[in-house]
């Protein structure tokens, strides 16, 4: 089944239809919104892309599956294990492929990260093959003249919003986001004022693991998935990060929603194998006329 | 050129590409050897960009995809001649790559990098919806086209011999670009981008030209070796896992050696014959892949001719 918004399983033919695709698309661009925080937040501290995220998103789809079909948890439950989980595998993730890669060419480090999306997605495939997995979930819609917003959406979207809103606050508030802050506007001046930056850099991997991890759980209730997914919504999140700015988590939230606007607006008109086309032509459109992301600030500016 | 050695040593494995597996008509032997040829060509092109400028291009496989699907769709809808295809499928990559290095020109480092991931998935969507290719089934094409060429088991041959020809103008293309003051710029990109720039390297249009040049000759290949499956279909046109071998390979050899990403390409092809035989590794081959990457990238990052430059500093003078 193609991942199409349950509001716009039949074509809509009047105006209450495309708004109610519209909404649709918002409430799954949140969702994307923070599965594209956690690249951003890597880059904005330390410029490094990582090319794991993909596969870490799709990690937190298979985790989500194993508790649910373990354990019979209920899927919202999995999400505190998997930020844990997520954040230790970030801290061995950024020791193993990312800190010798630190002041090198970013050519290497996009080869390091990118070795290491191979390795888990060459195991997952080993593991599960490319077959197709489903959480179900079952919540009461919310219903609106014609059309029913699937509960699952709704509260994926303000689970993520929750969760923007707990990192912003993370970052802002809090003295390790102060100093991750500070080790993005400057490394070698958060060093000189003794800020540890080696261990600060690995907490931001782990952090941004963490998210990617987390928005895996929510997209897994929303759409089934496979062990390849991650590339699909690795490159989504490439695609909010350059709507959104690089390197700020709040225009990540933004670059999601415009995607989900985008994803709303499109589907009611064109076949469902055409918007990824379209979504990849604006990529490549947004990067060349905005290189610095249309939501952007000033470098640095976590 | 011709009193260079290296010009000599890239003719004499041309040679042995040709002769050896003619010798007692060995098909298997030169079934590994073409996959060999496509491996280097691949890697040598995708090195111009990685080696020389310092510019990961994820997405190579763009060139070598689009380039299959305008040759066999000009020799099965419109009956051209294989030759003209051939060139028509290059220049038209080329073509097409160098307007798009024009609309790139501006993203540096990593975004360029996502980019050229971007522009090979939109391609790859688009082929999937474009009707006249076949959409997502592909295009067959019919036995008959192999008449001209005599016959199935000849035209086999002939498309053996015309993948050697490109292994080898892409070999002497990676030497003669290095050699030439347009790699010396490309080079000085790959060092430092805003120093080449201040000192008079035209920054944009060498990056647009050798992302074109790297172009021609994948394409060129692609139209070969989907000509000889006589099918195509964009899951096997735009398999993202040859880019990746590509990389891996310019890593295992070398970055900007060409010496070393033919020979890696080689190493590579040998050790996946292996890999895809063992019943341990068959269905871990990419593990295999990215451990190998990792290791190289982490702890060798000038590659096998890095070691044989340090070892025997005189072959850095005969080995490019």
């Amino acid at each position: 089944m193609p991942p199409v918004p349950a509001a716009a399983s039949q074509p809509p033919t009047n105006m209450l239809g495309i708004l109610a695709s519209i909404i649709d698309g918002v409430l799954v661009g949140l969702v994307y919104g923070l599965a594209a925080m956690g690249l951003t937040l890597i880059w904005g501290v330390m410029d490094v892309i990582n090319l794991t995220h993909g596969a870490m998103i799709v990690a937190g789809m298979f985790a989500l599956y194993l508790l649910v079909s373990a354990l019979g948890i209920n899927p919202y439950v999995a999400l505190p294990p998997v930020l844990i989980g997520g954040f230790f595998v970030g801290l061995a993730l950024y020791w193993i492929a990312i800190h010798r890669m630190i002041g090198r060419p970013p050519l290497m480090s996009l080869l390091s990260t990118f070795a290491v999306n191979l390795v888990l997605i060459g195991i997952g495939t080993g593991i599960w093959g490319t077959a197709l997995f489903n959480v179900a979930v079952s919540l009461p819609g919310v219903s609106f003249g014609r059309y029913t917003f699937p509960g699952a959406h709704i509260l994926a979207a303000v689970l993520a919003a929750v969760i923007a809103a707990a990192l912003y606050l993370f970052l802002q508030k809090t003295r390790i986001g102060k100093a991750l802050r500070a080790v993005a506007n400057n490394r070698e001046a958060a060093e000189l004022v003794g800020i540890p930056t080696t261990r600060l850099l690995a907490i931001a991997v782990g952090c941004g693991v963490a998210l990617a991890g987390v928005s895996g759980v929510l997209i897994g209730t929303l759409f089934p998935f496979t062990v390849l997914s991650g590339d699909g919504y690795q490159l989504k999140g490439f695609i909010v990060t350059v709507l959104g700015g690089f390197g700020n988590p709040v225009g990540a939230l933004l670059g999601g929603v415009a995607l989900g606007l985008l994803e709303g607006i499109v589907t009611p008109f064109v076949p469902v194998s055409w918007t990824l086309v379209i979504e990849f032509v604006l990529f490549v459109l947004v990067l060349i006329a905005f290189p610095g992301g249309i939501f952007s600030t000033r470098r640095g500016a976590l | 050129m011709l009193r260079r050695p290296f010009f000599w040593i890239i003719a004499l494995v041309i040679v042995v590409f040709v002769t050896v597996p003619t010798i007692g008509n060995n098909v298997s032997l030169r079934e590994g050897l073409a996959l060999a040829a496509v491996y280097i060509v691949l890697a040598s092109n995708l090195n111009l960009m990685l080696g020389y400028a310092g510019y990961v291009n994820f997405g190579s496989i763009v060139f070598f995809g689009l380039g299959g699907y305008i040759c066999v769709w000009l020799v099965n809808s419109y009956s051209w001649p294989l030759g003209f295809s051939l060139l028509a499928a290059g220049v038209g990559v080329s073509g097409l790559a160098l307007v798009f290095g024009f609309g790139i020109l501006r993203l540096r480092g990593p975004f360029f990098a996502l980019a050229t991931i971007g522009v090979n998935e939109a391609v790859q969507a688009f082929v999937e919806n474009f009707k006249p290719w076949g959409g997502s089934s592909g295009i067959y094409i019919s036995p008959q086209v192999f008449q001209p060429l005599g016959g199935a088991g000849r035209a086999l041959w002939v498309i053996y011999f015309l993948l050697v020809a490109a292994m080898g103008a892409s070999l002497y293309l990676s030497y003669a670009i290095k050699t030439s003051k347009f790699g010396l710029g490309l080079l000085a990109i790959g060092q430092n981008e805003d120093a080449a720039a201040i000192l008079g390297v035209p920054t944009p249009r060498y990056k647009a030209l050798v992302y074109s040049a790297s172009a021609f000759l994948p394409a060129i290949t692609g139209g070969l070796y989907f000509f000889k499956s006589a099918f195509i279909q964009p899951s096997d046109a735009f398999d993202l896992s040859l880019s990746t071998e590509a990389i891996v390979i310019c890593m295992l050899g070398g970055q900007g050696t060409v010496t070393g990403v033919a020979l890696g390409a080689y190493l590579y092809e040998e050790l996946r014959g292996y890999l895809l035989t063992s019943p341990l590794f068959s269905n871990f081959q990419l593990v295999i892949a990215g451990v190998l990457l990792l290791v190289i990238v982490l702890f060798f990052p000038s590659g096998l001719m890095g070691w044989v430059y340090s070892r025997f500093p005189g072959t850095q003078r005969v080995l490019e």
